[in-house]
């Protein structure tokens, strides 16, 4: 058998729908109206490759009509942040099942607040233990969905934390 | 029959159906399996009307197997009760095992942390925060030789779950037992070493499918020559199902991946029957009991006829498939955790019913953490009960012959041979992995599953049904400290200790074996001897082979 040498395609991550790049990456973009569509980063940190959790919420997030782009797997905190600026999104949702959440979630948030977009929801799908929400909260992370959690419950909440920030973000 | 009694059944069914039909108390709703097949509400002997009782049920250890590959069943074996365990250090581990051994059980299954499978090594910036998570590190061979501690390798069974970096981990495996004095010919044991199921539903993979089949076919064909009673490997819908798949995809996809190996090898210029009978399965049970005793049953006899009539395999046990089982772990819920003890028995008891040679029955809080050690008890005890309390294991596939099962067991053959046509019509299996095929039907089922549950559709007991709303926590283990400091100065240790020369020497074989497209088995032994650890050698077969990416899809 011929193995020959493959170059790692850069994989580009999903989206709901297209929108012209032009409007993205800006800076200094203007506040989004209150009306305009929930943009939401779903995205894999970390090593472990269950992602079934993360594809079923972004699938249920567009039907939702919501604009989600997912990040594919395995991302640095970089990585998500990165993307998270590039695809300029309201929402950043981390989906979490190593165990490692106590190490790359503090280290998103900080990195999203570094280059000026604390403002970003950040909330958590997965297994984290009880015991570590407080602390989760305490660094940023608006909330957190473990398992079995109904569809409408993180719809209606990210609808409402998304609209709490772009009022308080000065829009209509 | 005859023509009397012929008239008088009919009659008699006809009756039936107008009774059933009119009633006031049947459900309106169309009954469908967990993975939405339709369930009729009775089976009658016109279910089989078609079937040959010989070539299509035939007996225990007759081909094609419907009825199980030992014509004695359980009464010659019960299976192997084999619970997966792994976290912190290898010492940790290693404490695990010998109380598990204690308690009766009559296997190892190692999980391997986060790190170690997707071959990075403690202290690498990808392995921060995983290291020992998810169960335990093992980046050097002294690590391995700590897990096997006063476990002796030629006598206890012991399953690997790894794939990409498997040569690896095998041969970390290998050396110990070299250490232990055990002749590799007294292996037994299992590595999982499916790296299509990778980039079909799990997603730990490091390089693109082509390079990472040939190191599959490595271990397969090192094990035909060196260690002849090593499953090579085990080929998983696992993992596949875990992922959202249904019952009939997770059979399809599996038995895809099966027969891609089995071309791979012929490919390699083995002969089948030289490594087929070492190929062996990897299930899910999950909570439809008859869907799932139907998959096992189907899974058999596809294997037996594709393997026979496809390959022409001369050697029966190449026809032969032979399964471990998991317990569902998506089945279980955050919710009210004790009622999965529940759940996971009957799971069990559908997979011994449908024959499984090992099983692991998940522990009740698995959704919630690793399991604390009461927790891994309860579910080796539901084994127990089932083996030694319940009398199922006295009779051999008590539900052949059902006309509902034997139906339902046509069906689901029917369904993968569908799901064949279409995948090699995609060109195979790499070809429709590189199209998103099997990633997309997998969404689709599972945000399928998901809709269902949002509308109430589909029970869950806790979940969107009975739900209690005070929390009553159960007790979850806690890792306290974390290893990877530990882990980290561990390997700092073994690089300053052994010989530059000899480690440098022995990549550069394995470098050498790889553009020259030999077996690496091998060099890969060489290098885990001189120390070389799991990340160093991935490394360099990372620069030869490239890494692969994935294009998301949801």
């Amino acid at each position: 058998m011929a193995v020959k040498k493959a170059v790692a395609r850069k994989a580009k991550p999903a989206r709901s729908r297209r929108r012209s790049p032009a409007s993205s990456a800006s800076p200094a973009r203007p506040p989004r109206s209150a009306e305009a569509p929930i943009r939401v980063l779903v995205a894999k940190p970390g090593l472990d490759g269950h992602d079934r959790g993360a594809k079923v919420v972004a699938a249920a997030l567009r039907d939702a009509g919501f604009e989600v782009v997912y990040s594919g797997l395995h991302q640095t905190p970089e990585q998500v942040v990165e993307a998270a600026l590039q695809e300029d999104v309201d929402v950043v949702g981390l989906s979490m099942h190593s165990g490692a959440h106590m190490t790359l979630v503090p280290r998103i948030v900080k990195l999203l607040r570094d280059r000026g977009a604390g403002d970003k929801v950040v909330v958590i799908g997965g297994i984290v233990p009880e015991e570590d929400v407080p602390a989760l909260k305490a660094e940023g992370v608006a909330e957190i969905f473990g398992p079995g959690t109904p569809t409408a419950a993180f719809v209606s909440f990210l609808r409402e934390a998304v609209r709490e920030r772009r009022e308080a973000g000065g829009s209509a | 029959m005859p023509e009397d009694d012929r008239d008088r059944f009919e009659a008699a069914r006809r009756a039936w159906e107008e009774t059933y039909r009119s009633s006031q108390r049947r459900r309106e709703e169309e009954c469908t399996t967990t993975s939405g097949a339709p369930v009729p509400p009775l089976g009658t002997p016109a279910d089989v009307a078609g079937t040959d009782l010989t070539k299509d049920i035939g007996f225990p250890g007759q081909f094609p197997f419907t009825r199980g590959i030992h014509a004695t069943g359980y009464r010659g074996r019960l299976w192997t009760m084999r619970q997966f365990a792994g976290f912190g250090t290898a010492r940790d581990t290693n404490k695990r095992y010998l109380y598990l051994l204690e308690h009766g059980q009559t296997g190892l299954s190692v999980a391997f942390d986060m790190p170690t499978l997707m071959g990075y090594d403690p202290g690498h910036a990808r392995s921060e925060g995983e290291v020992g998570r998810c169960g335990v590190s093992v980046a050097c061979l002294e690590d391995m030789e700590t897990l096997f501690r006063e476990i002796p390798l030629g006598e206890v069974s012991v399953s690997m779950t790894i794939n990409c970096t498997a040569p690896i981990i095998f041969a970390f495996f290998l050396a110990v037992a070299e250490k232990q004095g055990v002749p590799f010919a007294k292996l037994r044991g299992t590595l999982q070493n499916d790296i299509l199921k990778e980039y079909i539903a799990q997603k730990e993979w490091i390089f693109p499918p082509r390079p990472s089949l040939k190191l599959v076919l490595d271990i397969v064909e090192y094990c035909t020559r060196s260690v002849p009673q090593w499953n090579s490997i085990s080929i998983s819908g696992y993992h596949i199902r875990e992922a959202g798949s249904t019952a009939l995809q997770e059979l399809a996809f599996t038995l895809a991946d099966g027969f891609a190996y089995v071309d791979e090898g012929l490919a390699r210029g083995m002969t089948v029957d030289d490594f087929a009978p070492r190929l062996s399965y990897f299930w899910n049970s999950h909570n439809d009991f008859f869907e799932e005793i139907a998959k096992f049953r189907a899974a058999r006899r596809i294997w037996a006829r594709h393997l026979r009539d496809r390959y022409a395999a001369k050697d029966p046990r190449s026809w032969m498939c032979r399964f471990h089982t998991q317990t569902a772990g998506c089945s279980l819920t955050a919710q009210q955790p004790e009622v999965n003890i529940v759940r996971t028995a009957y799971q069990a008891l559908a997979a011994v019913l449908g024959g499984t040679q090992s099983l692991h029955t998940n522990s009740m809080d698995e959704t919630l953490a690793l399991p604390t050690e009461k927790a891994v008890t309860i579910a080796l005890r539901t084994q127990q009960v089932l083996a030694h309390e319940t009398g199922v294991a006295n009779t051999v596939d008590p539900f052949g012959g059902s006309w509902f099962v034997e139906r339902f067991t046509d069906d689901m053959e029917r369904g993968a041979e569908d799901y064949f046509g279409k995948i090699a019509a995609l060109g195979g299996v790499v070809p429709a992995i590189e199209k998103g095929f099997f990633q997309r039907e997998i969404a689709a089922a599972a945000s399928r599953y998901q809709q269902e549950t949002d509308r109430g559709d589909r029970v869950i007991v806790g979940v969107n049904r009975y739900q209690q709303h005070e929390a009553r926590p159960i007790e979850i283990m806690k890792i306290d400290r974390t290893p990877e400091k530990e882990q980290r100065e561990h390997l700092a240790k073994i690089r300053r200790r052994r010989d530059a020369g000899r480690w440098k020497g022995s990549l550069e074989a394995v470098r050498d074996a790889a553009r020259r497209n030999v077996n690496l088995m091998p060099s890969l032994l060489d290098a885990v001897k001189a120390d070389a650890t799991l990340g160093e050698i991935v490394d360099v077969l990372r620069a030869e082979y490239g890494e692969y990416r994935e294009a998301p899809v949801f």
